[in-house]
């Protein structure tokens, strides 16, 4: 399966510029357009190169571990009143569906020629598998991270640099992903030539929202496939969480032509979208423009960005790659809130009923589809079945679960 | 002819280049900054280029970073760079602003034009915003008679260089550094090739901006640009002062060098 991960699809495509509906383009200075266009160029020719594809469908088969499983989780689905499947993208080496992206990415920046890449990253797990592929590949590899992550994501901040990547602390503004990304921008227009900007998410100016869907879009390929052979039929509905929105967009995308399966982007409603303190950019926000994209953004009355809140790291975030703001748009994909509480009982849920402890960005989407499954049961007059995408584990998760539960010792 | 325009042509008949000096409107506050860009005009500062601040600045280095952060911690908001452009233009001095594209957008783009003439500013610099998506701020800058500055960069392809001044209007910003704002040790080598560049397929002056901080750089890029466009060193001023008072005779005292610089071009 994934050794056609990108293979061409009829799904959903944005203009030639970028744009998906009235969101999406480029936003930038322009200093960047030249970097932009290469890449867009470096991705279009490599999508068409069977040689790119077969690299990178060996790549993601023999180094990532994928296609990642499809388990049926039995005793949360009784819980939930839904068969529920799981997309294991936690089993995937460095523990998320963000290596997909990035090996992706850096088999592009070697095709450039450029020798250094550059990250923004927030929970620590887009960071640590831009470090991982940086040293498979041999590249030169910086990471930004906000403060406020580097010290609720220490584990991961050990890991990159175990991995051989810098890893800067970002002090300005929140402090936070945002924050990061300004930071990799800036490093970005200033060493372009020999640098790589591997985001993170389908997010930023284009082609970023389109590359990096296509690099992940083989979670959706893969787990339409395995849903036929397990229960003879599409699901009733597809459910992630929405940060950025990559492991949203990769399990949606084989999906949307398929009118029947609803699909569903849980965002981080933090302590409630009521509250103000929350990371739902399109439940809780409004159209603007971000880190050079036209897209659903937090902001105040004067177009300031708002400072997000989440338990996770990997959501906080005030924006949203401008797919998910076109499918929002069109009605193809609905999306609703999820706060930290709900998010976190999920977590402990789907530990105590499967073994499987999961990151709280994966939580976010269990969280949004136990509310959903009794909504879906009455409207279908039987059980549905859901797939939801496991999109990581929560190993780096532990100690803020550990606070949250009150199970850490007091004493070391 | 924009105001902008005469002022550029005023310049380039007496020898000179024009100085631009760019400060956040609102930084340290809003008086504090109306008194800031008159004390530069009055030093001899020929335009004064009011940033609007934004929280998410990623063309600007550490220095403009600061001073914007200072300028909306203090909740200054677009409605009040409206008045201090206001304020400012009184001097007689050309107000061009300067502003990522978002407050703009979310102010609503023809109603944010109509202010911006109102208040008497002569046209939009927009670091974030590319002729490829400017559709609506052409219109809107047509329809108030306002300029538009689009940024060239060494990067810059020859037809996207000739695309982006074929829609700008008043000036051509070059930036002449590829990264962020911020005074640098040297001015880059880049800058005379993107100037004459810029000069092969477009009769409006262009100015130079990013790295200038003494009278000396400001000679070296009067020798080859039109107008020298300078920030960061000027905002420097201000931060680094231990009183108000202080910063201010400070930045007179740059402002004053920076004139004499764009008047004794090296060439
Ligand atoms: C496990 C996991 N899931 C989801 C996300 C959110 O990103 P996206 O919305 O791009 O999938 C992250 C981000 O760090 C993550 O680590």
């Amino acid at each position: 399966m994934s050794a056609d991960a990108l293979a061409p699809v009829a799904g959903p495509q944005p203009d030639s510029a970028g744009h998906f509906g009235r969101f999406g383009g480029r936003f930038v200075p322009e200093a960047l357009v030249a970097a932009l266009d290469e890449l867009d160029g470096a991705w279009r020719t490599a999508m068409a190169d069977e040689s790119f594809r077969a690299e990178f469908g060996a790549l993601l088969r023999d180094y990532a571990g994928t296609p990642s499983l499809l388990y049926e989780a039995r005793r949360f689905s009784a819980k939930v009143g839904a068969r529920v499947l799981l997309k294991r993208e936690d089993l995937n080496h460095t523990g998320a569906h963000k290596v997909r992206n990035v090996l992706g990415q850096a088999l592009l920046t070697k095709r450039m020629g450029k020798t250094r890449v550059i990250a923004e990253t927030g929970a620590g797990q887009h960071g640590v598998a831009t470090a991982t592929a940086a040293a498979l590949f041999d590249l030169e590899c910086v990471v930004y991270m906000g403060e406020v992550d580097t010290e609720r994501q220490a584990l991961n901040v050990a890991r990159m640099r175990m991995l051989g990547a810098t890893v800067v602390p970002v002090t300005n503004g929140s402090r936070t992903l945002k924050d990061a990304m300004n930071e990799a921008m800036r490093d970005w227009v200033a060493n372009v030539d020999e640098t790589h900007y591997l985001i993170g998410t389908a997010a930023g100016p284009h082609p970023f929202p389109a590359m990096v869907r296509d690099f992940v879009r083989g979670i959706g390929d893969e787990a339409r496939q395995q849903c036929l052979d397990l229960t003879g039929g599409l699901p009733d509905a597809v459910t992630a969480c929405v940060g950025g929105g990559s492991n949203a967009l990769g399990i949606f995308h084989a999906f949307v032509g398929d009118q029947a399966v609803r699909l569903y982007g849980f965002e981080a409603g933090g302590d409630g979208v009521a509250t103000g303190r929350h990371a739902a950019s399109i439940t809780g926000g409004s159209a603007g423009v971000l880190h050079g994209t036209r897209t659903f953004v937090l902001q105040d009355a004067d177009g300031q960005t708002l400072e997000s809140h989440s338990i996770s790291a990997g959501l906080d975030y005030p924006g949203v790659g401008p797919e998910h703001a076109w499918l929002h748009d069109t009605g193809r994909a609905s999306y609703l809130p999820v706060t930290d509480d709900e998010a976190m009982a999920a977590f402990e849920l789907l530990c105590r009923t499967e073994g499987i402890i999961p990151a709280i960005e994966s939580a976010h989407a269990l969280a949004g589809t136990v509310a959903l499954a009794p909504k879906l049961a009455a409207e279908l007059g039987r059980e549905p079945t859901i797939v939801v995408n496991l999109s990581g584990r929560g190993d780096k998760d532990v100690h803020t679960a550990g606070d949250y539960f009150g199970i850490l010792d007091k004493e070391r | 002819m924009s105001r902008i325009g005469v002022a550029f042509d005023k310049a380039r008949a007496d020898g000179r280049a024009l100085l631009v000096g760019c400060m956040p409107a609102g930084f340290p506050t809003v008086e504090g900054s109306i008194a800031a860009m008159t004390a530069m005009v009055e030093a001899g500062v020929d335009v004064i280029e009011v940033e609007i601040p934004y929280s998410d600045p990623v063309m600007d280095g550490p220095v403009i970073q600061r001073a914007s952060d200072i300028a909306l911690a203090g909740g200054v908001r677009t409605a009040d760079t409206m008045r201090i452009i206001e304020a400012v233009a009184a001097t007689g001095a050309p107000v061009v602003t300067m502003t990522y594209w978002n407050p703009v957008e979310r102010y609503g783009v023809d109603v944010f034009a109509r202010d911006l003439a109102s208040a008497g500013g002569t046209g939009l610099v927009t670091p974030d915003l590319i002729p490829d998506e400017a559709d609506e701020w052409l219109a809107a800058s047509d329809a108030h008679g306002l300029d538009r500055t689009f940024l060239i960069s060494p990067s810059s392809t020859d037809a996207r260089l000739a695309m982006t001044v074929r829609h700008c209007r008043g000036f051509v910003y070059a930036t002449a550094v590829m990264g962020v704002t911020g005074a640098r040790a040297r001015t880059s080598d880049a800058a005379p090739t993107l100037v004459s560049r810029a000069r092969a397929v477009t009769d409006l002056p262009v100015g130079v901006g990013l790295g200038v901080g003494t009278g000396a750089q400001a000679g070296t890029v009067a020798g080859y640009a039109d107008g020298v466009i300078v920030g960061s060193a000027l905002i420097r001023c201000l931060l680094d002062a231990p009183t108000e008072a202080e910063g201010l005779a400070a930045l007179r005292t740059l402002s004053a060098e920076l004139a004499e610089g764009v008047r004794n071009p090296t060439r």
